[in-house]
């Protein structure tokens, strides 16, 4: 199987009339947000909460994910009674434009020529995500969010919501995640999209048959960063040097690790479902994320204008958006007398921990969430 | 609620903002945001009490006193409680001046070492003293820099530091600390309760 859109499921979508500037200058309009929903929105509209999603997330929070058959990306944390409970709050989810899960991205076809768009897609970034996601509050006719939350690029885009929209939230949540892309952060997406863009099959982004998809680029991409959300700690125990149903090496290339093997399977599953040069835009939205550089170096500024309450989640053993880039963001908050808490969750588990069952972390969701809500 | 936080609660007036450094599992920010409308928040070390601070909706930033209080502007509290804790870090002095930068006053409370029963175990045993407020063993305590009551006033005064308040806490009897009544406060009282300003 190949990355194609299944127009066979009907994605719930908002399109968008009103224009979008871009940062990188372009403006688009009439583009589509897929969205889904989960619980209910009450009278009063205030139990309203926007997910933002990672890299390779898409709206299908929890439940069934129709297109892959597969739970939703946050099954643990979202869902009746749990960390962020469906019967308690109404929560939204859309998928980012640049992505590949219905909204507006490189994989939507040219209404000239028919092609895909590929590299004709405009450069986005987190600032235009978060700026199409808006629309979805006044879909809904919400005028204030009761929370922001989201981890890895989804707490950089809670970070940008806030920031660009200071009265729309009561609550803020950014989970394991950087006000700047740090220097190894964008090495590690570099190299994803030089595998991708090393495949012939990539073409320079058209590869409009399903025969020629730069799939094994993007395993490659996959199967590096894969390594970037895990720690050293946890491969170890998991692989350690573990062989592949064989007693002996096979003096060869085969998977002879277990880790090999479990590589190659996260690379072969992830091409199933998601599209190469959405991998490449999205990676470069998160590369020219850097907060604080909107503000003229001055991060605290970026949340001067918002009276909302943070809370920052970081994870002991998260070595690609580490504590201290967590807690830069709660130093900027501190200088300016903001309401802002913040826990380090103890973990094995690395950067992925936001999204496993780690029950210190789910506990901290749910405990502050719950307690922020009663006080409304 | 013990005792001293009973105290320190006293020596706040209401809406005001408070940050409590070392706050434990939050037991007297929940009474001073739930009794005196105070805007509070809390420093703690411990993951574990961090938990409790957060199932009881109290904002609280993990972190340690002798590294993160820096990151908060001058006088952005209008008070900072210490409650026994000052006697645990590596550099006591370098932690008052930073609740004084921080706060506009301080509320420091210490276990005091010049305690009679303190004195008196040294005095007929020989070894380290072990009381209900100073219950480790020489070699697990995490108190580094023990102090009485007396060297306390002695280290206020000579950095010229205002003392509003000192109190003498004895089991549930609270007094005043005075000149003339110093060295006897000293004796009898397990922990001495101050309010400061730079």
């Amino acid at each position: 199987m190949t990355f194609i859109m299944n127009t066979e499921i009907n994605l719930k979508t908002l399109i968008v009339k009103k224009p979008l500037k871009l940062d990188c200058g372009k403006t688009i309009n009439n583009f589509p947000i897929a969205y889904e929903t989960y619980g209910s929105l009450n009278k009063n509209k205030d139990n309203a909460i926007l997910i933002f999603h990672a890299l390779t997330g898409d709206q299908f929070v929890t439940g069934l994910n129709p297109i892959t058959n597969k739970d939703g990306w946050w099954s643990y944390a979202v869902g009746p009674d749990k960390a962020i409970d469906t019967n308690k709050y109404f929560i939204i989810c859309s998928n980012v434009i640049g992505g590949c899960m219905g909204s507006f991205g490189p994989s939507h076809k040219d209404p000239n020529t028919q092609k895909i768009l590929g590299t004709n897609f405009p450069v986005i970034t987190i600032n235009d995500m978060v700026n199409a996601q808006n629309n979805l509050l006044d879909h809904f006719g919400i005028e204030k969010l009761f929370s922001v939350v989201g981890g890895s690029m989804g707490g950089m885009q809670v970070l940008q919501f806030i920031s660009n929209f200071p009265d729309k939230a009561k609550t803020v949540i950014p989970i394991a995640c950087t006000s700047s892309h740090s220097a190894q952060n964008i090495a590690f997406n570099e190299l994803g999209r030089q595998a991708i863009t090393a495949d012939n099959n990539w073409n320079e982004g058209n590869y409009n048959t399903k025969e020629t998809v730069p799939n094994r680029g993007l395993a490659v991409a996959r199967m590096a960063a894969h390594i970037t959300y895990l720690s050293k700690k946890s491969l170890q125990e998991k692989f350690g040097r573990k062989l592949q149903e064989r007693e002996e090496i096979k003096f060869s290339f085969d998977a002879d690790f277990q880790i090999e093997s479990y590589l190659r399977y996260q690379g072969s599953v992830f091409v199933d479902r998601f599209d190469a040069n959405s991998y490449l835009y999205i990676t470069r939205a998160m590369d020219y994320f850097d907060l604080g550089k909107q503000f003229k170096g001055n991060l605290s500024d970026a949340f001067k204008e918002t009276e909302a309450k943070f809370f920052i989640i970081s994870f002991t053993s998260d070595w690609l958006y580490p504590t201290q880039e967590n807690k830069d963001i709660v130093i900027a908050l501190n200088a300016i007398g903001a309401d802002v808490g913040f826990v380090e969750i103890e973990s094995d588990k690395g950067h992925d921990s936001f999204l496993l069952d780690v029950p210190n972390f789910l506990n901290s969701l749910k405990n502050f969430l719950d307690k922020s809500y009663t006080e409304n | 609620m013990k005792n001293e936080f009973k105290v320190i609660a006293d020596l706040i007036e209401k809406d005001k903002r408070v940050l409590d450094v070392g706050c434990a599992d939050g037991t007297l920010m929940k009474f001073l945001k739930d009794n005196k409308n105070i805007d509070i928040r809390g420093l703690e070390i411990s993951k574990d009490k961090v938990q409790k601070c957060i199932a009881k909706g109290l904002t609280v930033i993990e972190g340690n006193a002798e590294k993160d209080l820096s990151q908060f502007p001058d006088k952005s509290f209008d008070y900072v409680v210490l409650s026994q804790t000052l006697q645990a870090f590596l550099n006591p002095e370098l932690v008052i001046n930073e609740l004084l930068r921080v706060g506009n006053k301080a509320i420091v409370t210490i276990p005091n070492f010049g305690y009679w029963k303190i004195r008196l175990h040294l005095l007929t045993k020989g070894t380290m003293p072990i009381t209900k407020t100073l219950p480790d063993e020489w070699y697990n305590t995490p108190n580094l820099h023990m102090c009485t009551i007396k060297d306390f006033v002695h280290f206020v005064k000579s950095r010229n530091f205002k003392i509003f308040k000192s109190l003498a806490l004895n089991n549930e009897d609270v007094s005043l600390i005075n000149n003339s009544n110093l060295g006897i406060k000293n004796l009898f009282a397990d922990l001495g309760i101050f309010l400061i300003e730079k």
